[in-house]
């Protein structure tokens, strides 16, 4: 029952930040850091062990493990960047969020350009 | 789990000497007894996102 402790996390994390906020609201932010980095510290192994299924199942399909890694480098850059710009728009800093995710779309961007190059010249080849 | 309860006991500490030292009239350590708290909430902190970037590096293998 692992959702038990990580809603359990959840609200005392909330109790807390609302006893700290009334007297040191510098301090709220990074509970809130605290709590959003140790739920995702308790999720990642359950994703790895779904990642190795999936790169299993890749290895059998005998699919290229280049779009497999893209994939998964794309989900990660977007996940880090989507924590990143949650914490600075919770600050009230939603400018800085907007540039975060902006810079986050420009560097998935750059992870799929090799799989674009692949689609357009096999495109190109299917032409006469 | 502890490094929650961590920075909120850091926050009702400084909270209390804040207001102690502000009843004393030494407004300027109150503020620093704050700093320093934030220092040391944003050292633990800051610990805990590396170790999370680097297990996101591990698992989504981001190089």
């Amino acid at each position: 029952m692992e959702i038990l402790q990580i809603v359990g996390l959840g609200l005392i994390a909330a109790i807390l930040i609302i006893i700290v906020k009334q007297q040191r609201p510098e301090l709220v932010i990074q509970l809130s850091i605290a709590a959003g980095v140790i739920i995702f510290i308790l999720i990642l192994e359950k994703i790895s062990g779904v990642f190795s299924v999936i790169e299993e199942l890749t290895r059998r399909a005998d699919i290229n493990r280049l779009y497999l890694s893209t994939i998964l480098k794309i989900i990660g850059t977007a996940y880090i960047g989507e924590f990143g710009a949650q914490i600075c728009r919770d600050a009230g800093e939603s400018a800085v969020a907007a540039k975060i995710e902006l810079a986050a779309k420009i560097l998935v961007i750059i992870l799929a350009m090799p799989i674009i190059v692949a689609l357009l010249e096999s495109i190109i080849r299917l032409i006469p | 789990m502890e490094l929650v309860f961590k920075i909120a006991g850091i926050g009702i500490i400084t909270a209390v000497l804040h207001s102690i030292l502000k009843q004393f009239g030494k407004e300027e350590l109150a503020h620093l007894t704050t700093l320093a708290g934030v220092a040391v909430c944003l050292l633990m902190v800051i610990q805990l996102l590396a170790n999370l970037f680097e297990m996101v590096r591990t698992i989504f293998q981001l190089h």
